[in-house]
């Protein structure tokens, strides 16, 4: 059985639960079980945001975790809510734009530090592109979905009046998938 | 087969709804229920219905009842508070025998509470909040695929047995989102010779929950009593998940069933043998199906986010001398798979000593 698990994290604006869509979107067109929780309570623009994926070869229980396989974290306050929970051996992906590597207090992960907001600027011309870049980065490390399907699920949910962003969300997380196999 | 799509809970029963041939929603906001008015409010009149926000939810059960009167397929959505004052309305529904589908994403209550995922709501939804002696049919999905069917299974049921159902859910369902099979089933709309839909060239016709003279509400009560016997003998829904030689029954509903299912996945791969019975119908309840398996297992443990409303449900069912215990988390908290699992553990090692409901 194939089970894989992300806790997506980071500010409200930053597009966290954008990225879970996309990755359970990529997740559904390769015929997996998937299920796509959204932190639910009084949200707001700045304020914190989080999302889980649960990708499984099987029928998905809790759409929960508890102790993800993955956290994609985007800011200070997610990585410290967060990264106490991450499997032992699992993988952590923090954007270090905006946080410093040195808060990582996890040394049985595997860390991934990407300077995600600057790859966006510099490649793509969008800072705010940072969540696909690590969304990128985060299916090559982890293989829970191939590119190739997330590309598709892009154009499925970047499509009619969204179709605009399309041609930089799909360099965006190309680039971050490329930079991971670079480093 | 079409193509799934990924969408909330809320979206996919408000899309089951319009493929049930439900044209007519009257709602007031309250979260976490808002996706299902929004989606709604631009999907009806695409598909040549109507949507009226109303003035509270007062006059959208109101509201529902006038349309279903005419024999149209209605629906409201709320959630608890919003819910609570729809018990009139929701009473003379029952009382007149019309057919509606109300929905209850719920809040934590009493009171205003909170906007989290709990199952509190289960005696007002089975048990009936209004007055008078009636029965709402009471679905309840564990599913974003299930917010689907059964929105379109209930509109079905209510006009089948000229009854008031309700899809009893929570945030989790309601936000949640999962692949869905959208696939339409052909919709039948039974014929309704007694709605009003103008006397021309017919006798006119009442429809009515006021019954003064001698005898009448008496016949009326038993009438619908019959009516629910039917609906416990014909349209009980259980998933069941069982195993041979069981140690231990689980039973839970809703959102809550996904804990569970993930907890009996732990408890088996660590050798123990449970099963676990998941009522679909809460009223009617799958009381048979919990008795006759209940007969061989000899515990069971009950899994809610409430204080142990179903429970009562379950201990009525159980075959006699079953112990019955209670895992219960309300107020918003969700127990965890390996919460559930440390319970199904300590209860199977406990042994028969403990012959007694224990809390």
């Amino acid at each position: 059985m194939h089970y894989y698990d992300v806790v997506l994290s980071g500010f409200g604006g930053q597009g966290i639960l954008l990225t879970g869509d996309v990755l359970a979107h990529a997740a559904m067109l390769e015929a997996k079980h998937v299920t796509w929780m959204p932190s639910y309570g009084v949200e707001m623009r700045g304020g914190a945001a989080s999302c889980t994926v649960v990708v499984s070869s099987e029928r998905i229980g809790s759409p929960f975790a508890e102790e993800p396989c993955c956290l994609f974290s985007m800011s200070k306050p997610s990585l410290f809510k967060y990264q106490g929970r991450v499997k032992k051996g699992g993988l952590l992906i923090v954007n270090t734009s905006f946080v410093d590597p040195s808060l990582i207090t996890r040394e049985d992960v595997k860390s991934i530090c990407i300077p995600a907001s600057e790859i966006a600027y510099q490649e793509v011309g969008e800072h705010k592109m940072a969540n696909m870049v690590m969304l990128g980065t985060l299916i090559s490390a982890s293989g829970v979905v191939s590119l190739e399907k997330t590309e598709a699920a892009m154009e499925e949910i970047f499509s009619g009046n969204k179709k605009k962003a399309l041609p930089q969300m799909l360099q965006a997380v190309r680039c971050g998938h490329a930079w991971h196999l670079r480093v | 087969m079409e193509k799934r799509k990924l969408m909330r809970g809320s979206i996919a029963l408000a899309e089951g709804a319009i493929t049930a041939g439900c044209r007519y929603y009257f709602g007031y906001p309250i979260t976490p229920q808002n996706e299902i008015s929004e989606h709604l409010s631009a999907r009806l009149p695409e598909v040549g219905g109507v949507f009226i926000q109303a003035e509270s939810e007062i006059a959208s059960i109101n509201m529902v009842l006038g349309a279903a009167s005419c024999g149209a397929r209605a629906m409201t959505s709320s959630s608890g508070p919003g819910i609570s004052l729809m018990q009139e309305g929701l009473s003379y529904l029952a009382g007149s025998e019309l057919p509606a589908l109300v929905v209850n994403i719920t809040r934590i209550g009493p009171g205003l509470g909170g906007i989290s995922a709990c199952q509190g709501d289960y005696w007002q939804a089975t048990r009936g909040g209004g007055h008078g002696d009636y029965r709402l049919i009471v679905l309840a999905p564990n599913s974003v695929q299930e917010m689907h069917d059964l929105a379109i299974k209930a509109l079905h049921l209510a006009d089948q047995y000229r009854n008031p159902a309700m899809i009893l859910a929570d945030a989790i369902l309601g936000q949640m989102m999962e692949p869905v099979n959208l696939d339409p089933p052909p919709v039948e709309i039974p014929a309704k010779p007694w709605a009003l839909t103008g006397a021309r060239g017919r006798k006119p016709q009442l429809v009515k929950s006021l019954y003064l003279a001698d005898g009448e509400m008496e016949k009326h009560n038993w009438h619908m009593y019959e009516k629910y016997q039917r609906l416990q003998e014909a349209e009980v829904m259980v998933e069941m998940d069982l195993e041979e030689h069981m140690d231990l029954l689980l039973v839970s509903f809703g959102s809550c069933s996904r804990m569970v299912n993930s907890a009996v996945a732990l408890a088996r791969s660590r050798g123990y043998r449970v099963g676990h019975i998941r009522p679909v119908t809460l009223f009617p309840f799958p009381g048979d199906a919990i008795r006759e398996v209940s007969r061989c297992v000899g515990k069971v443990l009950t899994v809610e986010m409430n204080t142990g409303q179903m429970w009562d449900d379950v201990r009525l069912s159980v075959y006699p001398g079953c112990q019955c215990r209670l895992l219960a988390r309300p107020g918003g908290a969700i127990p965890s798979p390996k919460q559930i699992l440390e319970e199904i553990e300590k209860y199977i090692k406990a042994g028969d000593l403990l012959a007694k409901s224990v809390r």
